[in-house]
């Protein structure tokens, strides 16, 4: 087999890869726009947030440090102890269900019935507001992030491969988690929509917020609901991104990865987020292997929002999208 | 009204026995800033009868029916249901006590099928929980079957069998009617209110229509409250109406009664002030 053939094989496969970790952070947003029609900008925000906050309880870390000092002329970081990772996810989990519970009663819950470009506008400030909140809390520096997931590449895959065609592909072991953890997600989330009272629930409130009142469905319940929901897609994200790449600002800038990603999919389904996460990932990483040289490189910056135009113009609902519908 | 018909109800022309009294609204008043939607508004509802409130157009009947469905709070007056006052509520708690509503303009969830729309209104009938729910374990099966049953029935009795799998958004919009009548009913309602059920409808979908609610109140028993233009089809269809103009209450009774009030008679074809 030719040297260029199985390159081209290793780079769509790590384009696979990458292309779980953009749906990941696509299904936040679309869970919440499904149910709410809220584009949420503040996605990115909350999986920076979340792996900060993550990061924050594992090592001890004391939050609002810096304010507490300089208020009080105190030198306090550290508490004495550090968390094992699954108590700290739960924890983390805990804080987001809060942050979900928060910022509905404090923002969402009043703007009921706006324009979703009001709604759209909300989030954005919602999304300053928690980098500087996050900021505060935990401090600004970069972090790592180690929940003992394994890293580096996976030998297996490097062996049979070398034995196959005498040129071992390199995969990371973390890519491989992220994609078995994003098809378990996916699975969870399509099943609780479809076959579970809440999730019928969600459906009902997402299509028609008086008729769903009717039939005796919560709509502050729901929303709840759904930005925890979201909070836990968003946490899943950071701690893989966070884990990649370590727990810093840019983190949040993966939520412009993921926009693209929601125009092939569509902004309203599930699968969709997946199958768009694929088919960026794969096609930014060929696309610079193929074409990179030759346009001088750096082309994965640009491509994925090149291929998301053209698909606005064929297919404006997207792939998997339901219907055409405002957009922002 | 005497204070033995309060308690003991009474029989209908047709032979229909008619209970006590389920829901009374009394001295209800609705502002919106300084608009005055309902004005001082006392009536009753009986169990098992098909009341009727019926007005011109702006006379407050959509709002009187929003204050009993919970989508609006009135400002003053107080709302009795099964002898109890009834705090202010959410209207999701309301349909949780068991009042259904349609609206006028139909609200349906555009995005699912006839069968998924017509199961929303079960949701407060599935009691087991999240994991067993997703899983398919426990109780779940049997519980989803037996809300599956009472879904089809109802199915089966409004003859829309045909389009079991249709998303609602295809559908005519005597059909969406009709539709939005099954879902209402599949909560069981103990009160079933219906805004305009058959406004925009041509005469043999208004006839199908008036059929249904008959056969629900009939065979079910339900209690239907309902808001309708149309004077020739509620005073056929109803035991008991209650009109209304400019937010007032101008009549009450059945509907022999109310076509006889010279306030009535006034208010819909006019009366010149001189």
């Amino acid at each position: 087999m030719p040297d260029q053939l199985i390159f081209a094989m290793e780079v769509t496969l790590n384009g696979l890869m990458a292309g779980v970790l953009y749906a990941l952070v696509a299904l936040g947003f679309v869970l919440i726009y499904k149910a709410s029609g809220i584009f949420n900008y503040a996605q990115g925000v909350m999986a920076l947030f979340a792996a900060l906050t993550l990061v924050g309880i594992m090592e001890g870390q004391v939050p609002f440090s810096h304010l507490i000092n300089a208020i009080f002329g105190t030198d306090v970081h550290h508490f004495s102890w550090s968390v094992p990772a699954l108590g700290a996810i739960l924890l983390t989990m805990a804080v987001m269900v809060f942050l979900a519970w928060a910022v509905n009663k404090i923002i969402f819950r009043h703007l009921v019935n706006q324009e979703p470009i009001i709604l759209f506008m909300a989030t954005i400030g919602l999304a300053y507001f928690m980098e500087g909140f996050g900021d505060m809390m935990w401090g600004s520096d970069i972090k790592k992030l180690d929940v003992g997931l394994p890293q580096g590449l996976n030998m297996v895959i490097d062996e049979t491969t070398y034995g196959m065609f005498g040129y071992g592909f390199f995969i990371d072991n973390l890519d491989l988690i992220a994609t078995v953890i994003a098809i378990l997600l996916v699975s969870v989330l399509v099943i609780f929509s479809q076959y579970t009272k809440q999730g019928r629930a969600m459906r009902a409130v997402a299509d028609d917020h008086q008729a769903a009142l009717s039939v005796g469905v919560s709509l502050n319940f729901i929303w709840v609901m759904v930005w925890s929901l979201a909070g836990f897609v968003a946490l899943v994200a950071g701690i893989m991104w966070g884990t990649k790449s370590g727990v810093q600002f840019s983190l949040s800038l993966i939520a412009l990865k993921a926009l693209p990603v929601l125009m092939l999919g569509g902004f309203t389904s599930i699968p969709g987020a997946i199958v768009g996460g694929l088919i960026i990932g794969v096609g930014e990483k060929l696309f610079e292997f193929l074409m990179g040289p030759i346009v001088g490189g750096a082309t994965e910056n640009w491509f994925a929002y090149v291929l998301a135009l053209i698909f606005l113009v064929f297919r404006p609902q997207g792939l998997f999208g339901e219907k055409i519908i405002e957009r922002v | 009204m005497t204070q033995t018909m309060q308690d003991e109800g009474y029989v209908t022309a047709d032979g229909r026995k008619i209970g006590g009294v389920m829901m009374e609204m009394k001295n209800i008043t609705l502002r919106f800033g300084g608009v005055k939607a309902i004005t001082d508004i006392s009536f009753d509802i009986r169990q098992g009868e098909i009341r009727a409130i019926i007005g011109p157009n702006g006379a407050g009947k959509s709002s009187m029916l929003n204050v009993i469905s919970g989508f609006y709070v009135p400002q003053e007056g107080e709302v009795f249901f099964h002898g109890k006052k009834r705090p202010p509520m959410k209207p999701f708690e309301v349909a949780r006590q068991g009042i259904a509503r349609t609206f006028q303009n139909i609200a349906l969830f555009e995005g699912m099928t006839v069968l998924d729309n017509v199961m929303t209104g079960r949701l407060n009938y599935m009691h087991t929980n999240i994991v067993q729910q997703a899983i398919w374990g426990g109780k779940a099966e049997k519980e989803e079957n037996e809300n599956r049953e009472v879904v089809e029935k109802i199915i089966d009795f409004l003859e829309i069998q045909s389009i079991r799998k249709t998303p609602v958004a295809r559908l005519p919009y005597g059909l969406k009617k009709r539709v939005e009548l099954a879902r209402a009913l599949a909560a069981e309602p103990k009160l079933l209110l219906l805004d305009e059920p058959m406004a925009g409808m041509n005469v043999e979908e208004k006839e199908d229509m008036s059929r249904f609610i008959l056969d629900v109140n009939d065979e079910f028993g339900t209690t239907i409250a309902l808001i309708e233009h149309d004077m020739g089809v509620v005073m056929d269809l109803s035991d008991r109406v209650v009109v209304m103009d400019y937010g007032k209450k101008i009549g009450d009774g059945t509907p022999d009664e109310v076509r006889n009030n010279q306030a009535v008679i006034d208010a819909y074809l006019g009366v010149s002030h001189d």
